[in-house]
């Protein structure tokens, strides 16, 4: 068995990842421990086994970090996370600071990892939604939308996706960016000490997820988006529910707006900290809420447009003001947009289809809730093997071995709360996928982190990771 | 020396000479007294602890639509005597690096002066318990503010030696920051006390609170403001919890404790706000005495008062406590500065003014000069105010800035795109309309490929 | 006079016995599993620290503010007799106070002017 070393970004020095960390693998001896050293359990490294190489890991980097020689006499480094409570679940930053002052901030990733991309490649093209609606655990239907219309685009049956299927995927992914907002809106005001802001936010979320248990069966990871359509419509009085809460949340933005937007220490926690501007975020990729709060009005709803989003009626906020507070801002307001193309899109809703006609793609072919939340009906089963074995057949060959998609490989990308979530995928004509790469916003984004944080307090830190609202599911993948 | 009567309240007879209280009724108490109040005192402070932890999470639970603890005792009432207890059975945990002597002292080290302070509270006038005359205070001093200040500071010591002695980068920055903080909140603390002196002539607890039978200090305002604030920042409470911010620093100073240890590090700070809240009661809201309303200002005797300096005490508390499910938390700086720039430079010009104010009132016989000179800088402040000269220049400014921003603001025109690569061959095979395009969907069991 | 102290004293010793019996009480009573994980400093889950924090790595700042605390401190304590006789020394005491406020406040405008109320 075979652990692959921690992926050590360092946006800011080069000089950081130099030879300590994990011995190449080039490097045909074992690791040459000295004896009789006590730490040498924590030691990186690798051994020979008879199974194969296992290769140590460990967090302990520190020579490296501290550097060699150099004099630090009012330097202090300070590791914040993996196990920290304000970095968003397993980030690492390593900061040097002086007094309350830091004067370098270094990003390290890669403490949850979990393989989703190389996973993809052994399960057919409809099992890959199950892999990658865990990658960014708090947007799973943006990561099933745009792997999804990428293996539409490969199949080349864009065209062919029922109505009914586009307008409910446009709405559930709404409803999840209002609760992805929430989240970042609960998770920030909890780091800065404001508690009643943490309740508030989850408290909405809350009605969000119950929406979307309702429709998809799941909470999280729903793995509702399917190449083709959905795995199921819509249930009876979901619509009900959803105008009931389209009712509710404009209330709840005022009363956020209420406890915090004015509030003197929360303006004097963002305002003017973390600045970074619309041509830095460019340099650095910097997508989403980020890029929008610096003046660029860049959404891909309305950039390049997917999903049908040029028919919808709704406006991109932007704010010059390119600090953690405009970032605030920016996404309250987007909440409020969400909200109106959430109406829009019960509005839309037409009885129909919600999987493509081709039963070479559909899968399942109907489902239905059964009594345990999730599986095929029972109806539908006995109608295959009552009327035809050819049915049977293809139906266990669709399941088992899936479908083939034309050698070939896109890119498609949506706006997901965080930015811009773009797939790369690749076929070779085969029935699974040959590489399913993520352009992930939040990776991608946290490579602002040192260029907003760097000369700040200890304190703005925490505030910058917050405001770029990295996922670390997403980053490490 | 007569008690001066600042606010125009009727001439009360008088108190004591200056510097020397009259604190007859202390000291004169018999052991077995002293040990009984001693320990009432001592109780008082635990079952506050015990009710303040409930009380607060409670509260904060119905400001955040929440039910809060429900389970241990009636209605929840005894979860924090069960977490003490649970605390009590849980491992004790000396990290290796810990210098342990210090480490294990430091805990104790920030109970005691926090229990000590008390010991100047009055809670109430002269009772009778057991036939013996008594004050309901365990003592009195002529420097018992002073005392309250001193014990207060003392608490400092645990939290440094508790942050230097674990070994650990949290703890150090969080003792760090909590020495700065509550030193430069002493320093704002002290000089809101500075009024109060004025006005009552004593530093002896129950002399501040017999001198305030017609008016509360409260009516000093800006004092009470500044030691409302300076109150929550001595206590490491919210908004100005940073010592412990648990959202940089984890845990700060008691990252490192475990069990009962840490659990003296919670008690020292809920005792420190009961503390202060007791210093707040006691200084400007009259202590024990009875709210001036017509019928209740008949209870000033006896046991009554206790009454009332409890739920004085409450009511603080419930200050605390509403902050907390308010406010989030101050930066370093932001906190040190409003501290040293403005808690400081406002007691002093405001200790300057009562003090004047004072001097005018005793001193002055002839007013009328002052007050037409008073009027003059008043009128011309009024109306350089209203006229703002420079008003228009600065919004003239405003607006300059503001044009300048927007029109510098980015569009999707001006993106820096990269430029064309000069390729000759097209990239990857586009899947739009063309002769690539896919005429059909190959399913299961069509054309093997090797994958 | 200093009988007055007696109480305070009595309460001292009850505190301290309560604090220091209870921790004594608490290392007794718990269990003691301990393992070297458990002992390591907390370093958010990293690898401690080779070099521990110590007292050299008190950044200058927090001694500035130590002093600066000293100064003021000493001045709100000659304050508070000046406030409690005050009622006796009347314009005087007025004048000399505002005298001592002014000479402190001085050296309070050049810390602020010399940057020494910074924390960044």
């Amino acid at each position: 068995m075979t652990t692959h070393a921690a992926e050590t970004s360092s946006a800011s020095s080069a000089s950081s990842t130099s030879n300590t960390f994990a011995r190449p693998p080039a490097d045909d001896v074992p690791a040459d421990v000295p004896a009789g050293v006590p730490a040498a359990a924590y030691e990186a490294g690798f051994t020979e086994s008879a199974s194969g190489r296992v290769y140590t890991v460990t967090g302990g980097d520190w020579e490296q970090v501290l550097g060699a020689g150099e004099d630090y006499t009012e330097r202090l480094t300070v590791n914040m996370g993996p196990q920290h409570p304000s970095t968003h679940g397993v980030l690492r930053l390593v900061l040097e600071i002086e007094g309350e002052t830091v004067v370098q901030t270094r990003v390290v990733i890669g403490y949850l990892h979990t393989g989703i991309e190389k996973s993809c490649e052994f399960r057919t093209w409809t099992q890959a939604v199950t892999f990658l609606t865990r990658a960014d655990y708090l947007s799973p239907l943006y990561n099933e939308t745009a792997y999804c219309l990428a293996v539409e685009k490969l199949l080349g049956v864009t065209e062919e996706i029922p109505e009914r299927a586009t307008v409910i995927r446009v709405l559930v992914m709404e409803l999840q960016r209002i609760a992805s907002h929430l989240v970042w809106l609960a998770t920030g005001a909890m780091e800065i000490g404001a508690t009643t802001g943490m309740i508030f936010g989850f408290r909405e979320r809350e009605k969000i997820l119950d929406l979307l248990e309702a429709i998809t069966g799941l909470r999280m990871n729903h793995a509702y988006i399917r190449p083709g359509g959905l795995a199921q419509d819509l249930p009876d009085g979901v619509e009900r529910d959803i105008r009931a809460f389209l009712d509710d949340m404009p209330k709840r933005i005022r009363e956020y707006h209420a406890l915090l937007s004015g509030q003197p220490i929360w303006k004097g926690r963002m305002v003017d900290v973390n600045y970074i501007d619309a041509a830095s975020c460019i340099a650095l990729g910097v997508t989403g809420p980020v890029l929008r709060a610096a003046g660029l009005a860049w959404d891909l709803r309305k950039t390049m447009p997917y999903c049908g989003y040029e028919t919808y009626d709704f406006d991109v906020p932007t704010s010059l003001d390119a600090d953690s507070y405009a970032r605030y801002l920016v996404r309250l307001e987007e909440m409020g947009e969400s909200l109106k193309i959430i109406e829009q899109c019960l509005a839309r809703l037409r009885p129909g289809p919600v999987m493509i006609a081709d039963k070479k793609i559909a899968w399942p072919a109907q489902l239905s809730i059964g009594t345990d939340g999730m599986g095929n009906s029972l109806d539908h089963i006995r109608k295959i093997m009552g009327t035809s074995m050819e049915a049977l057949i293809h139906h266990f060959k669709l399941v088992t071995e899936g479908f083939r998609v034309p050698a070939g490989q896109v890119y498609t990308a949506v706006e997901s709360p965080r930015g811009e979530l773009g797939y790369h995928v690749v076929s070779d004509g085969g029935t699974r996928p040959h590489r399913v790469h993520v352009r992930d916003p939040s990776f991608v984004n946290l490579q602002a982190v040192p260029a907003m944080t760097e000369g700040g307090q200890i304190a703005d830190v925490i505030v910058g990771v917050a405001s770029v609202d990295p996922v670390l599911g997403g980053v490490d993948r | 020396m007569s008690y001066p009567s600042s606010f125009g309240a009727p001439a009360v007879p008088p108190l004591a000479a200056a510097g020397d209280p009259d604190l007859s009724v202390f000291g004169g108490d018999p052991l077995w007294l002293i040990l009984l109040k001693a320990v009432a005192v001592f109780a008082f402070l635990l079952l506050m602890t015990l009710f303040a932890i409930v009380f607060e999470r409670k509260v904060v639970a119905r400001m955040q639509q929440r039910v809060g603890p429900n389970r241990h005792g009636p209605k929840g009432w005894l979860q924090s005597l069960a977490d003490g207890v649970k605390l009590m059975l849980k491992e004790d945990i000396i990290p290796v690096l810990a210098d342990r002597p210090v480490f294990i002292l430091a805990p104790v080290v920030s109970a005691i002066p926090a229990f000590l302070a008390f010991s100047v509270i009055p809670f109430g006038p002269e009772v009778s318990i057991f036939g013996h005359h008594t004050a309901l205070q365990l003592a009195d001093l002529p420097v018992a503010v002073l005392f309250v200040l001193s014990a207060s500071s003392l608490g400092v010591y645990g939290l440094i030696l508790s942050g230097w002695a674990s070994g650990s980068t949290y703890p150090l920055l969080g003792s760090l920051r909590s020495a700065a903080q509550i030193i430069s909140y002493e320093v704002a603390m002290g000089l809101s006390f500075v009024a109060v002196f004025l006005n009552s002539g004593t530093l002896s607890t129950s002399g501040i609170v017999a001198g305030q039978r017609h008016w509360w200090n409260v009516v000093l305002v800006p004092s009470f403001i500044i030691y409302c604030i300076a109150m929550v920042g001595e206590t490491n409470r919210t908004p100005f919890d940073l010592p412990e911010a648990e959202g940089e620093l984890v845990g700060g100073f008691h990252t490192e404790y475990s069990s009962i240890k840490f659990a003296f590090f919670f008690l020292a700070e809920y005792i420190n706000t009961v503390t202060v809240s007791a210093v707040a009661t006691t200084l400007f809201l009259g202590g024990w005495q009875p709210p001036p309303i017509p019928y209740f200002s008949h209870f000033d005797t006896g046991w009554f008062p206790v009454i009332w300096f409890v739920l004085k005490l409450l009511a603080f508390l419930f200050l605390f406590i509403w902050l907390r499910g308010t406010l989030p938390r101050l930066r370093y700086d932001q906190f040190m500065a409003f501290g040293w720039k403005v808690l400081i430079p406002v007691g002093l010009v405001w200790l300057l003014a009562v003090a004047t104010f004072k001097v005018y009132r005793e001193n002055v016989t002839d007013r009328t000069p002052w007050l037409i000179g008073f009027g003059i800088a008043v009128g011309i402040l009024l109306i350089i105010t209203l006229v703002d000269p420079g008003a228009r220049k600065h919004a003239e400014r405003l607006e300059a800035a503001e044009r300048e921003r927007t029109r510098n603001a980015p569009s999707l025109d001006r993106i820096p795109w990269p430029p064309p690569q000069p390729s000759s061959k097209s990239p990857s095979p586009p899947y739009g309309p063309g002769p690539n395009r896919p005429s059909s969907v190959i399913v299961a069991g069509g054309p093997r490929q090797e994958s | 006079m200093l009988s007055n102290y007696v109480p305070i004293l009595v309460l001292l010793v009850i505190a301290a016995a309560f604090a220091i019996g209870s921790v004594i009480m608490g290392s007794l009573v718990g269990p003691k599993r301990y393992n070297r994980a458990k002992l390591d400093a907390y370093e958010c889950g990293i690898e401690p620290s080779p070099e521990p924090a110590g007292p050299h790595r008190f950044p200058v700042k927090f001694y500035l503010t130590a002093m600066l605390f000293i100064v003021f401190d000493i001045e709100i304590i000659f304050l508070y007799p000046w406030a409690v006789a005050f009622g006796s020394l009347g314009i005087f005491g007025l004048v000399e106070m505002v005298l001592f406020i002014a000479t402190v406040f001085v050296a309070y405008a050049y810390v602020w002017r010399r940057g020494g109320l910074e924390w960044d």
